[in-house]
Order: structure tokens, then C-alpha cells, then sequence
């Protein structure tokens, strides 16, 4: 596949870009920390969304959905990064639905994918259960007694966890952490007896829920594909996760550079414009750089997933990696570039780079993603 | 069958047929490359045999027009002889700077004359080109060249001294820049012209680098006669063709950057050197550095084909070479700064039985040189600033 967005995929880029834009830009995302926003996102802007179809374009057409690929989706991803818009679009429209898509029985599709096409249902995945994503290493129990499983552990970082309509868990069946076997998906309501959701207030003003579950009860009928074996289906949805973690680091890295060199190109010291200064012109140039490598990487593993490539995990990977590596810089020099007024409240970047190591860390930063790599190329 | 599934076909025949066994493993050192020239050097028949087969079809430089020897292939069939040629680990048949640089600017801006004159000759090896660019004065600051070309009617007479000549101690021709009038501004008074390096007054001797070989030369020219008719486009036109060989260069040296089909990669050498134990290389200092250098290497590479793309597409930038060269070279630059720690001593030796002469050392100490040469990474630095980011 030639590496350009086609014509479909450009105009959503570019009315994803003016919805954003007017309606959820960055001041958007300050009002709803400064209103302490419970849900951490704006429910009318999120209608809109599913209105525009958002939340249906990964669903399968046999499910109500647009079945519009990754490339497209990305497309809308990448300007969510420039906004900072917060919505479900991500735990619930990507996530949830791939999960669903690639785990759930024909029932579970049916109910689950054309409602969340339809904005009636959001969907929070339940993964990780120490402070570094390891998703081998699940060990909360699911154990099977007559027609339910019971459900016992915490999990933590659960984007949407506060607030979702339904939780997707991984537990372990059988097998202990470190095993890819034994590893199954659970259907949960939020409301059952035993759940118990801490709603934390993250850096980036979202939220991510700690949950604890105490002797859950989870009906057999809400298992996810078989049991004991959710790891695929799971590592497929991370890895789908991950691919639009880096698209969105790829709108802040793009957004940051964007807004450092138009104050390059205003402000004065010296009686000259800043961005005639060498040493700033070459961070500059280096910077840019590091995001044309940002923007193929990131299209390359959309690309992969569409085509359902083998070699899509291990491209996801350096496209995560990457983007944690290059988001990172781009938020530092932005500071560092705009000087004082770069770390006021007032200014805009500080929003920046408050989102950016959260996405980064979400599902995986660099050091676990470098060593994926690492292990998928044989070392 | 499409038309490229079956050119694919009767191309995969031909190589099978065509190119010799001992032709169909990566170069071990810069010696076993095929040069080609009045004066070559073949290291085995098969060398010289690939190299003619090769060129009969015209494939050394595959997209040329066959009416100057060229293979005639467009993109597709181009990208599928490198497809095939990489599928078998055949190697370059001919290494040119006519292929590479010359040649492409005579198609671009040189007369009929020219392209028919030179062309053919670059398909078949038969002439090896050198560059005249770079001089003590003017490096960075090309333009401010001052090797002099005295119009004396019919003729240029040229006087001055070239730098950094790759392998002019071994090149038929050279394409030079001259100033051809000294009183315009410093970019409107350069000529590119074209002599062979046997006319009388052309000196060539070689530098020897950090790296022990002397791949480049210091050219007097000293009375030099070059004739009218061997200017590239108009005279005193010449910094335009200059920039644009420039870009060439750059792209060709930021493909460094990119790793040889059929040769081991950064990993592959260092799971060789230092063992795998329960899925990890062994070293984690050392796998995390080539885990890193592998990971902006596979970004690099699609970043190669995304900008092919979008050029073919008409979306391109087209100002990226900047950008391809500085990261390619210095990502290079990295690559072997990591080889030698992979190799341990072993990369220490200068000259031992099993050393292949060396070759890790001075390959290593060669690619220093990658971030200077064809424009240094300040300078891309420069063009990126100014041409793309619109910095004054």
C-alpha cells in the first residue's frame, strides 16, 4: 500500500479538524479541569461525535457500523492530539470495539457493537494491575463456580473506569502471571455487587479509575471468547490501542512544533527574532525531522493493521516507542523555547505536556516497547 | 497475469540465468565493488562478466531512455529488479557517479549532444566520473569556489585546485564547477563543464584519511583546456544544475542510513557477538542501544518510502533531502559507533588474519566522514531552518 492518505481519508482528516477546532478545542479542556468535570469529558461534544458517526467507523458494516479502517480513524486521532480533546473515542470506539470485535460471540457483537455505533454505550478495558503496563503478567482471578465466575483483584490506570457503561476485565483463569495461557476476558457491569471504583484525576485532567473487585460475580454468558485464551484477542486490541496512542502523540508533537515556531517567528530579545538565533534554528530542524520520521511510523502501523500484517505488532511497537521518544521532546523544547511564558497556566503547551506522558505511558512506554520490539526481532 | 507479474517472471529467469554464484553474496570490504572505467579493475571474471550482462540490458541504470543505453523500466519495473536482485543478494553490478550524479543531470539540463556522447558510455562502465566540486577555500561555502575558467573563445582555459575528488586518482572524466565570470554575484558565475582527466594540467593525488585509505583526491588544475561544448547547460548557469546534483548527493548519501539487502543487520551482528539467553540479547546496556538504533532505522526506512510515495502522488514536500541526509548519516554514524562496541576487541584491529583487513575500524572511522561530505549536518540543519521552517 503506497504510503499517502487517499481522498476520503483527507477530508475527514479535515473535518475532523475543523469540529475540533471549533468545538473541543484546548479551552475546552481547561474549563472541564476547572469545573473539576466528573466525567472528564463533555457529553455534548461526545453526541456530536457519535452523531458524526465517530464511534461506528471501526465497527464491522454487519454490526450497524462504517467499517472505515484505521488509516481514517487515525486521521481523526491525530487531530484529537492537536486539541487535546477528551472523549470516549478512544477507550470506547477503538478499544472497546476492537476488543468486542475480535473477542466477542455473535451475541456480544450484536448487542454490544451497535450500541456503542449509536453513542448508547461506553466501555472501559480493565488490563493492568501494577504501575507498568504487563499485560503477561495479569494474576487477578476469575474462578468458575456453577454458572458465574468470580471475580477478585484490582486493576489500575482504567481509562473511562469512573465512568463507563461497561467494563471489559482481564483475569486469570488458570496459568499464573508471566503465562499467555489461562488469560480471559470478562463482561462487567460497573454496578455489580463487590466493585469498588476509585475515580483518580490524572495529570492530563482525565480520568483513570483504580478498581477493586471483591468476590465479583460475573455470569458465564459475559465471558469473552473461550477461556483461558483472551491473550490474543487482547494483545490484538492493545496493540490496535497503542497504534492510535502514537497518532495522538503525533497531533502534540505536530501541535507543539507548530505553535514553538510561530513564536520563533514573534517574539524579540536582542533587539532580533528569536528564530534567527542558530542554536534555536537547528533544535528546530532537528525537531521537525524527528516528526517527519513521527508521521510515517505512525501511518506505516495504521497501514499494517488494516492489512492485518503479520509484522503489524512488531510496527506498532516502533511506532509507540517512537512517538514516546519524539512527544517527549517536543513537549521539553516547547518549554524550553517559549522560555518564561511556556510555564504559566495561562499558556496553552503546559496542556501539552500533561497529556503527553500519560498517553505515552498508557499500554506501554518506551522501555516496554522498545524491548517488545526487541523480542518480536529475536533478541 | 499482469504486466508486471510477468515482467517479474522473465526477470527472476534472467537473473537466475544471468547473474554468477559468486556474485550473490554481500561485499565483504570496499574493494570487492565493481567501479567499472577505462583503467578497471575486475577482481574476478565473474565481477566484469555481471557487470556486461547487466549493462547489455541496460539495467546498471534501469529508469535511463534506451536510447542512451539505458533499461527503459519505469518505477514499477524498476522497483521490481530491485525486488529481484535483492531476493537473490545479487550485488550492485556497477558502482558510478556517473550513474548517480552525472548522469541524471545531463538528462535534466544537458544538450543532445552531451547525453549521446557520455551517456551510453556511463551505462556500459566503460568511463568512470569523478567530482569537481569542493575546494580548500570553499567547503561548506561552495559558492565561494574560486578554480577560474578563462573564456579564451572556442575554449575555457581552467586554473585552480579541486578537493575531496573521490577516487580522482582513478576517473576517465570530471564534472567540474569553474568561475566563468568573476565580476557576478558569487552563485552567477559558476559553469558546469565537463574534461577528461587525462588532458594535460589535471593532477589528481590522493589523501589518506583517518581511515587509512585515500577514496578521495586533492586535483590541480594547472592550464587546463576545456572545450565549449562540454558545458552542462548555459555557461555562468551552473549553480542551479550544482544545487540540484547537491540533492542528489544528499539523497544518496542519506540512504546510508538504510541497511544493504542480504547484509546482517545491527542485531543480527550483535546476537552473533553477544549471545541470546531466554529471549534477550545478552548486554542490556548494549540491547538497548541497538533496540533504539533499530527502531529510528525501520522509522528512517519508511520514511524513505513514505517520501517516494508522496512524491509519485504529487504530495510530496519535495525539500526533504535535507532532512534524509542529516538523519541518515548521523543514524550511520551511530550504527558503527555500536558495531565497534558489539565487536569488543576484535574491532580493535587495525590489521590481523581475520580481520578482513580491518574493515571494522576503518568502516567506522569511514562514516565520520558521512556527516561532512555532500554538505555537512550543520548545513542541512541550514536548509531545513530556512527553506522549510521559513527561519531567517
Amino acid at each position: 500500500m503506497a504510503m499517502v492518505i487517499n481522498e476520503e481519508q483527507q477530508m475527514l482528516k479535515e473535518s475532523a479538524q475543523g469540529f475540533l477546532a471549533e468545538f473541543a478545542p484546548v479551552s475546552e479542556l481547561r474549563k472541564l479541569r476547572d469545573e473539576g468535570s466528573e466525567a472528564g469529558y463533555n457529553a455534548n461534544i461526545w453526541r456530536q461525535m457519535t452523531d458524526m458517526g465517530w464511534a461506528a467507523i471501526l465497527v464491522p458494516e454487519a454490526y450497524g457500523g462504517l467499517e472505515f479502517g484505521h488509516v481514517g480513524m487515525g486521521q481523526i486521532v491525530e487531530q484529537t492530539g492537536r486539541t487535546l480533546t477528551a472523549s470516549p473515542l478512544f477507550a470506547t470506539a477503538i478499544v472497546g470495539v476492537s476488543l468486542i470485535n475480535l473477542a466477542g460471540s455473535e451475541e456480544q457483537k450484536a448487542e454490544l457493537l451497535g450500541a456503542i455505533a449509536g453513542g448508547e454505550l461506553t466501555t472501559a478495558l480493565a488490563v493492568d494491575e501494577k504501575i507498568h503496563h504487563a499485560p503477561t503478567q495479569i494474576s487477578m482471578s476469575a474462578v468458575k463456580q456453577a454458572d458465574n465466575y468470580v471475580l477478585n483483584g484490582e486493576k489500575r490506570f482504567v481509562v473511562d473506569g469512573s465512568n463507563a457503561n461497561k467494563l471489559i476485565v482481564a483475569a486469570r483463569t488458570s496459568g499464573a502471571a508471566g503465562d499467555t495461557a489461562g488469560i480471559s476476558l470478562f463482561l462487567v457491569d460497573p454496578s455489580s455487587a463487590g466493585v469498588e471504583i476509585e475515580r483518580t484525576s490524572m495529570v492530563d485532567t482525565r480520568n483513570a479509575a483504580i478498581i477493586r473487585f471483591d468476590d465479583v460475580s460475573v455470569s458465564t454468558a459475559d465471558l469473552m471468547g473461550a477461556e483461558g485464551e483472551g491473550f490474543a484477542a487482547l494483545s490484538g486490541a492493545l496493540d490496535i490501542g497503542n497504534a492510535y496512542l502514537a497518532a495522538e502523540l503525533l497531533g502534540i508533537a505536530q501541535e507543539t512544533f507548530d505553535c514553538t515556531l510561530k513564536y520563533l517567528k514573534e517574539r524579540k530579545q536582542f533587539g532580533v527574532l528569536i528564530g534567527s538565533f542558530q542554536s534555536l534554528q537547528h533544535r528546530a530542524a532537528h525537531w521537525w525531522s524527528e516528526v517527519e520520521l513521527c508521521k510515517s511510523v505512525v501511518l506505516k502501523a495504521l497501514q499494517s493493521l488494516d492489512e492485518g500484517d503479520a509484522k503489524s505488532p512488531a510496527m506498532v511497537s516502533v511506532a509507540k516507542a517512537k512517538l514516546c521518544e519524539v512527544a517527549e521532546l517536543a513537549t521539553n523544547e516547547a518549554i524550553q523555547m517559549h522560555g518564561g511564558i511556556g510555564m504559566t497556566d495561562e499558556y496553552e503547551i503546559g496542556f501539552f505536556i500533561k497529556r503527553a506522558r500519560p498517553a505515552a505511558m498508557l499500554f506501554g512506554d518506551y522501555s516496554y516497547h522498545g524491548d517488545r520490539f526487541a523480542q518480536l526481532s529475536g533478541y | 497475469m499482469s504486466d508486471l507479474q510477468a515482467f517479474r517472471q522473465e526477470t527472476r529467469e534472467w537473473l537466475e540465468d544471468n547473474c554468477p554464484p559468486t556474485m550473490r553474496f554481500p561485499i565483504s570490504s570496499s574493494d570487492d565493488q565493481c567501479w567499472g572505467g577505462r583503467n578497471a579493475t575486475f577482481k574476478s571474471e565473474e565481477q566484469k562478466q555481471w557487470m556486461d550482462r547487466m549493462a547489455s540490458k541496460g539495467w546498471t541504470a534501469p529508469m535511463w531512455p534506451t536510447e542512451y543505453g539505458g533499461g527503459g523500466l519505469d518505477k514499477g519495473q524498476a522497483k521490481v529488479l530491485k525486488e529481484e536482485m535483492s531476493h537473490i543478494r545479487a550485488r550492485s553490478p556497477l558502482d558510478s557517479f556517473g550513474i548517480w550524479m552525472i548522469g541524471p543531470a545531463l538528462l535534466e539540463f544537458g544538450s543532445e549532444e552531451l547525453k549521446q556522447q557520455h551517456l551510453p558510455k556511463i551505462v556500459r562502465g566503460e568511463i568512470r566520473w569523478c567530482q569537481g566540486y569542493s575546494e580548500p577555500g570553499a567547503g561548506s561555502d561552495l559558492a565561494g569556489l574560486q578554480s577560474k575558467g578563462e573564456d579564451m573563445g572556442d575554449h575555457f582555459i581552467a586554473n585552480g585546485q579541486k578537493v575531496w575528488t573521490s577516487y580522482g586518482d582513478k576517473a576517465d572524466w570530471m564534472f567540474c564547477l569553474l568561475r566563468t565570470d568573476s565580476e557576478a554575484k558569487k552563485q552567477m558565475g559558476i559553469s558546469l563543464v565537463l574534461f577528461d582527466m587525462a588532458t594535460p594540467g589535471v593532477t589528481p593525488k590522493p589523501i589518506k584519511l583517518i581511515s587509512g585509505s585515500s577514496p578521495f583526491c586533492e586535483t590541480f588544475l594547472d592550464n587546463v583546456r576545456v572545450e565549449k561544448d562540454q558545458v552542462v547547460g548555459d555557461v555562468n548557469k551552473g549553480w542551479t544544475i550544482a544545487k540540484y546534483l547537491l540533492t542528489h548527493e544528499r539523497e544518496m548519501i542519506g540512504g546510508f542510513g538504510l541497511t544493504d539487502a542480504g547484509s546482517d543487520t545491527l542485531s543480527q551482528t550483535a546476537v552473533k557477538a553477544l549471545g541470546v539467553e531466554h529471549g534477550r540479547m545478552n548486554n542490556s546496556l548494549l540491547r538497548a542501544d541497538v533496540l533504539k538504533w533499530e527502531i529510528d532505522a525501520a522509522a528512517f526506512a519508511v520514511t524513505a518510502e513514505r517520501v517516494t510515495d508522496e512524491v509519485k502522488s504529487g504530495q510530496g514536500v519535495g525539500a526533504t533531502s535535507a532532512m534524509l541526509k542529516y538523519y541518515g548519516t548521523e543514524l550511520n554514524k551511530r550504527r558503527y559507533e555500536l558495531v565497534m562496541k558489539i565487536n569488543g576487541s576484535d574491532a580493535m584491529i587495525w590489521d590481523g588474519a581475520n580481520s578482513h583487513g580491518g574493515a571494522a575500524p576503518r568502516m567506522w572511522l569511514r562514516t565520520k566522514g558521512n556527516s561532512i561530505e555532500g554538505g555537512t549536518s550543520e548545513v542541512q540543519l541550514n536548509i531545513i531552518a530556512k527553506n522549510i521552517l521559513g527561519l531567517g
